[in-house]
This record gives C-alpha cells, sequence and structure tokens, in this order.
C-alpha cells in the first residue's frame, strides 16, 4: 500500500541526506520525495511517499523517528489527509491539436502558463491520480517534458502536525 | 569568564566530562588538538598504531566499563582506518565518541589533502554525527555527543572538527555544560505499564517458559535485576553471544547460550516454548535461524529500549518500549508474592530440558589423546580453569571465537568482550588493550586465531610503549578455521584461500617486540603454559597454542531451519 509519510525535522545541514540514506541503507523505497523549510526557520518540512505493506511501514516509521534529526512525523495515509502536486509539462500545441490541448487543460482545472508557437507549458496540481490522468491525456499530442514536485499532504480537520 | 582556542576547549571538555583515556593517532588537521592535549595532563592519550585499533580499543573499554569510550583521529586515511571500528561498535550499541580532526573549512568540497567527508561515510553506521561549524559551539557539541553515545540505544558518534575550529589564536567563552536538552530526541525512561503487566500475567500463566535476553541487558546494566527476576520464577534462562553474563552461567537455571552455535538445550528449549520473554535481544538472524520456522508454538514477550527492534524480524505479542533496568524492575515488583499458575507444568518443562542436558553430557567434542593435537576446545576450558572464570575474555572472529564463548564460563555481564554484530577480524587484541589499561588489576586475556590475529598484531607496539600486561591466547590452527569449516560443509571441502602458507614464527615475533612467547604443543604443556602466563599481571605473553585444524564448531544449525535443527557433530544431526 502506499503511504504519505510528512516528517518535521532539524533545518540542519545532513538533515535530508540522513532520511534519504536510511531509505536505501535498509532497502526501504522511496516514490516521491520533497523538503522545504516551515514558517518556523529551525525546522525543515519533508513528505515522502513510499510503498510497503504494514510492517515494512511500520519499521520505516520506527527508523525515521529514530534519526535525531526529525523531530516529529505523521503518517497521513493513516487518517483523512489532503494530498497535492505540482506538475509543470510542457507540450506540443500545433495545428488543430492547440485546441484540444486548450479544451483539455479547462476540462482538468489546468492552467496554460506559458506560450510558444508551437508548444504550451501548462500547471497543473492536485493528488498524483490526477496529474497520471492529465499526462495520459496529452500522450497522443505529444509530451515534450515533465517536471513534477512529488507529493505534499496535510492532515484534514484539527490535526496538526506541529512542536 | 575563560577564553579558550576550539584545541583548548576540547581537551578542557574532556577533563570535565571524566575521560581519562583517549585513544588516537595524530596527523594535519588534528594537530592544534594534540598540541591542546600535550599542555595537560589529565586526559591521557594512547598512541596506537593503527587508527583502527584506536576505535577497538575505546570500545572495548565501553564494553566492559559501561562508559563511553573517545577516539581521536585525523582527517582522511586517519577517518577512513576508523571506520570499521566505529561499524564494530555501531552493530553491537556500544557508546563510543570519534573525534575526527578535518580539512580547514574554506578547503571542504576542494579535495584537499587528506580530505574525506567523513560524516558522510559513516552516516549508516553511527548512531549520529555532527560536523563544528564555530568553535564557540565546541563545548555544546561535545556534550551532546557523549550525551547521544551513551543514552537510549547507546552507539558510536563522530564529531567532525575542520582545523581551523581549533586554531589557537581565536578564543571564545568556555563554560561546560552540565546538562543538554534536545528537542527530537527524549529516549524512554521506563515501559508501558499495562503492557509490562499484560506481559507478567503471561509469564505467570506460562506453562514452557524461557527468558532469551540479549546485549541489551548488559549495556542497560540490568543484569542483576534479571538474576533476581529469573530466579524468583525458576524459570530457564538462555541469552545470545552478546548477553553472555548477564545470568551466571554456572547456575543450574542458565542453559547456555543461543542460536547457530548456542547450546543444544537452548535451542530446544526454545523451539518447544510456549513463552519467549525477550529482553534486551533483537532476534538476529544467526539467533533465529529461518524466521518463518522460529519457535512455532511461543507466544512472544519483547521488552527493547529501541522501538525499531521491535517486531522487526519476529512478531512480538507483547511489545514494551523501555529501558531493560526499570522494565525489569517494575516486572519484579509485579510478580513478587505471585505463584505461578501451572508448577507441575513447569517441573515436567525442566524435566524436558535437564534431558536434554544430559543428551549432550561428555559428547561436546573428543578430547586430544596422546600424541594428538590438542584440541581448541581443551584449551579454553583450561584458560577458564587457571583463570577462575575471572578474567576480561576478548575475541577475534570465528571458530576461536566460539569456542571461547562456549567453554569459558562467564558469571558476570562485560566479561565477554566481542565483536557478536559485525564480526570483526581483528577486534580483539586492540579491545583487550583497551581493558588492561583501565583494569591493570585485572586479568585480561585476547583469545584469537592466527588469521585474526594478523590483522592488528601492530598494536604490540602500542603495548610496548605503555606496558600493557595483555594475555594471548593463539588457537593457532594454521588455517581460518571457520571458513574452512563452511568449505568442508558446503564446498565439498574445497579450502578456497583458508588456509595460511607462510605464517610468521610467533614466537620470534613476539620476542622482537621484547616480550615473552611460549609455543604449546602438547595437553601436558598447557597448564603449565597458562600458569606461567599469568603469573605476572603486568607482562604480556603471547601462548601459541597449536591446534587441531581439523575441528568443527558445533553445535551448528542447519541453514534455512528451525531453531532445534542441528548438527551436533561430524556425524550427528537432530
Amino acid at each position: 500500500m502506499r503511504h504519505i509519510i510528512s516528517i518535521l525535522m532539524e533545518n540542519e545541514p545532513g538533515a535530508l541526506s540522513r532520511v534519504v540514506g536510511l531509505f536505501s541503507q535498509r532497502n526501504f523505497n522511496i516514490e516521491t520525495l520533497n523538503v522545504a523549510p516551515t514558517e518556523d526557520p529551525s525546522l525543515s518540512r519533508l513528505t515522502v511517499t513510499t510503498i510497503g505493506d504494514d510492517r515494512v511501514v511500520e519499521q520505516i516509521t520506527k527508523h525515521l523517528n529514530k534519526l535525531i534529526d526529525v523531530v516529529k512525523l505523521v503518517d497521513l495515509t493513516e487518517g483523512n489527509h489532503i494530498e497535492r502536486e505540482l506538475m509543470l509539462v510542457k507540450v506540443k500545441a500545433l495545428g488543430a491539436a492547440r485546441d484540444e490541448v486548450k479544451r483539455t487543460v479547462d476540462i482538468f482545472r489546468a492552467q496554460i502558463v506559458d506560450v510558444t508557437p508551437s508548444l504550451y507549458t501548462v500547471q497543473i496540481t492536485g493528488d498524483a491520480g490526477k496529474l497520471d490522468a492529465f499526462l495520459q491525456a496529452m500522450a497522443p499530442v505529444g509530451i515534450l517534458e515533465v517536471a513534477r514536485t512529488g507529493v505534499s499532504g496535510i492532515a484534514r480537520g484539527d490535526k496538526v502536525l506541529s512542536l | 569568564m575563560e577564553l579558550l582556542s576550539g584545541a583548548d576547549m576540547i581537551a578542557r571538555f574532556l577533563q570535565d566530562e571524566g575521560i581519562e583515556h583517549i585513544y588516537g593517532y595524530p596527523g594535519g588537521a588534528a594537530l592544534h588538538i594534540y598540541d591542546a592535549l600535550f599542555r595537560q595532563d589529565k586526559v591521557k592519550h594512547i598512541l596506537v598504531r593503527h587508527e583502527q585499533a584506536a576505535t577497538h580499543a575505546a570500545d572495548g573499554y565501553a564494553r566492559a566499563s559501561g562508559k563511553p569510550g573517545c577516539v581521536l583521529v585525523t582527517s582522511g586515511p586517519g577517518a577512513t582506518n576508523a571506520v570499521t571500528g566505529i561499524a564494530t561498535a555501531y552493530m553491537d550499541s556500544i557508546p563510543m565518541v570519534v573525534l575526527c580532526g578535518q580539512v580547514a573549512s574554506h578547503l571542504i568540497g576542494e579535495d584537499a589533502f587528506q580530505e574525506t567527508d567523513i560524516v558522510g561515510v559513516t552516516r549508516p553506521i553511527v548512531k549520529h554525527s555532527f560536523s563544528i561549524r564555530h568553535p564557540s559551539e565546541i563545548p555544546e557539541v561535545l556534550k551532546k555527543a557523549f550525551y547521544l553515545a551513551a543514552t537510549g540505544r547507546p552507539g558510536p558518534v563522530v564529531v567532525d572538527i575542520p582545523k581551523d575550529m581549533t586554531a589557537p589564536t581565536e578564543r571564545y567563552e568556555y563554560i561546560y555544560p552540565k546538562k543538554v536538552k534536545m528537542r527530537s530526541y527524549n529516549p524512554v525512561t521506563r515501559g508501558h505499564t499495562g503492557q509490562i503487566k499484560k506481559a507478567v500475567e503471561l509469564m505467570l500463566k506460562a506453562k514452557r517458559p524461557v527468558f532469551y535476553t540479549g546485549g541489551g541487558v548488559v549495556t542497560g546494566k540490568a543484569s542483576e535485576g534479571l538474576t533476581d527476576l529469573v530466579k524468583q520464577l525458576g524459570y530457564p534462562i538462555t541469552t545470545t553471544l552478546m548477553g553472555i553474563g548477564s545470568y551466571p552461567q554456572s547456575d543450574k537455571q542458565c542453559l547456555g547460550w543461543l542460536g547457530m552455535h548456542g547450546s543444544y538445550e537452548s535451542n530446544m528449549a526454545m523451539h518447544h516454548a510456549d513463552l519467549i520473554i525477550a529482553i534486551g535481544a533483537r532476534f538476529d538472524d544467526r539467533v533465529t535461524n529461518s524466521t518463518s520456522k522460529f519457535c512455532p508454538t511461543a507466544k512472544i514477550i519483547h521488552v527493547d529500549v529501541d522501538p525499531s527492534s521491535i517486531s522487526k524480524t519476529v512478531r512480538a505479542d507483547v511489545p514494551i518500549v523501555g529501558p531493560a533496568l526499570s522494565v525489569i524492575n517494575e516486572m519484579i515488583s509485579l510478580v513478587q508474592g505471585q505463584k505461578i499458575a501451572h508448577p507441575e507444568a513447569l517441573t515436567e518443562w525442566w524435566q524436558k530440558i535437564d534431558g536434554w542436558r544430559a543428551d549432550r553430557v561428555g559428547k561436546l567434542y573428543e578430547p586430544s589423546k596422546p600424541g594428538e593435537a590438542l584440541k581448541p576446545q581443551e584449551v579454553v576450558e583450561a584458560l577458564c580453569r587457571v583463570t577462575r572464570g575471572e578474567a576480561y575474555v576478548t575475541t577475534d572472529v570465528g571458530q576461536h571465537q566460539m569456542f571461547a564463548a562456549q567453554y569459558y564460563k562467564f558469571d558476570k555481564p562485560n566479561r565477554l568482550i566481542t565483536s557478536g554484530g559485525l564480526g570483526t577480524m581483528g577486534f580483539g587484541f586492540p579491545a583487550a588493550m583497551g581493558i588492561k589499561q583501565n583494569f591493570p588489576e585485572s586479568d585480561v586475556v585476547c583469545v584469537t586465531g592466527e588469521g585474526s590475529f594478523q590483522m592488528m598484531m601492530q598494536e604490540l607496539s602500542t603495548c610496548k610503549q605503555y606496558g600493557v600486561g595483555v594475555k594471548i591466547v593463539n588457537l593457532n590452527n594454521a588455517s581460518l578455521g571457520m571458513v574452512r569449516q563452511w568449505q568442508d560443509l558446503n564446498y565439498k571441502s574445497r579450502h578456497a584461500h583458508s588456509y595460511m602458507e607462510s605464517l610468521p614464527d610467533f614466537h620470534m615475533l613476539i620476542e622482537a617486540y621484547g616480550f615473552t612467547a611460549i609455543t604449546v604443543t602438547t595437553i601436558a604443556e598447557l597448564e603449565p603454559a597458562l600458569e606461567r602466563a599469568f603469573a605476572d599481571k603486568h607482562e604480556l605473553v603471547f601462548l601459541d597454542v597449536k591446534v587441531d585444524p581439523f575441528e568443527h564448531v558445533y553445535p551448528m544449525q542447519v541453514p534455512l531451519g528451525a531453531m532445534r535443527d542441528m548438527l551436533l557433530s561430524k556425524t550427528e544431526r537432530t
């Protein structure tokens, strides 16, 4: 099963490499990863999506918690949560396909953020499934480049991941 | 207010922290620190002959004393030479702080002379590591390093110190930080009371219980409590290799140790148990054999200070995260005054265990006959007699390690000092050196083999410099015995590179350093040679004991089998 684990960690040099190193060292898998500072400059938030059965995910969270730089973490998939990813994608936009791309962009509530005579650059946010579906829809037209941020997430309701 | 340079802060901090010995080797990036150590006399620096030996010596000291060991090396090759010792300490959860010189900050990343990213290299084998970024943070970082190394599940901590951080010209305020607080590190101080109650209920109701305890009881200083608890209940106990001595082996409730080369009765009892009470042990693959066949009828209580050890390889029915000492104490108070539910079942269980014991009496190995080569087992038994079972025994890795663990009887914790997790050849001799320097009045003996000893024999020179009177018992079978054993069993005795064709004359080698060497070839020579070796506590004596090269270590668990599936000799199996 796919899990989204959000981690608050010390905003220190080397902290990221300890987290990433742990995954390769213990043969855990990383699907996506993103990291950025939070409103508290001493803390970074790292979100990782991983695939594994309950036993593996239990080990992943235990080992992450053991890292001295990890202050707190939550497995968002254990409860209701919001999951978002941002993707920038360059697609061919020539002739009749140019209108078709624009229509598809509207259907997906994406935005065209840059234009040349031969291509569009599209920005789209959503969960990973929506982004995959958009790529599938664009495939016949011709995808030139894809940049995805990896999943970020937050719990629904009153639950808060903070110190 | 006192202003000190970074280097002087390090020296002063070590004094204030109560560090008596630091093991190391100088080099460019560490020279400011060496100068600071030179200008004081409270912390004694021991100059080794290879940085790996510095880490093993500090590790040996830490294992014997329960306090963190301390190492100082220079950047680049100095630090990389320490890597094997750091990994050894990590695998066995031994507290150690390794101070590494580093090239000056402005050179980092430029492939400067003797530059290595040692924080990067050691990342998977440390509990934590630090890089000093400003001299003023040295006292606090060092305090954190020692605190992390020694608390919770102990382990090695590396501190990377760029040379400009220790420059004599830059001085900052020094205050010894008495306490340290880290928001992201709060090791548990006690187990969950509800879980402990649940565990004790199971313990009192068990019909075929076994205690299975490990290094966590030793490092957690919980041996006395464990002994109390086990005696009160009257249950059998087996320990891991790392847990040897945490319960007196001469007591009848102790079945010896378990696992790949553990005792027959330990492995049989584990397999047939209905309750396993695991404390400070981690269900390592050398213990469990095939996890799918592990103890099919047992419920498992697992106490460990490290939550990630619980249900890692074998699922626990009652997990308890907490330090061995406090959990055991709580268990004792719950057990007191209680009666076990099935005393008749326990009697029956002991009858079964005593039956297994009786099965193997007199069959463990065949003693040598007159004119034959000595058996390594009888050498260890003689060593145990001569030292009255009270010596600190360090080992290297291989057959001799297993024989030492099987045939020396340990009644105290912290006495068998062995690289259990990593299995580091070369560990034993420098570890013995570290112990002897801190316990000069105790007998310290390294049981080794000619393969392992040659990995660290340069330390004879260190022993000469500091007059370290360790004893070395070299079980010389002129081959890498354990490798050879596996080749006999799995590769039709094709002995690929497992024999030593050109051994040195150990006698001459030892004498070249000014020490005494005794060669032993017959049983008649054995005990007198041992008596002679231990006559003077302060003299290094090397016994080169020629032993039977064809001997195998038994019992030996059959690969992919259950705990009870063992080879018992070259011709018998369960």
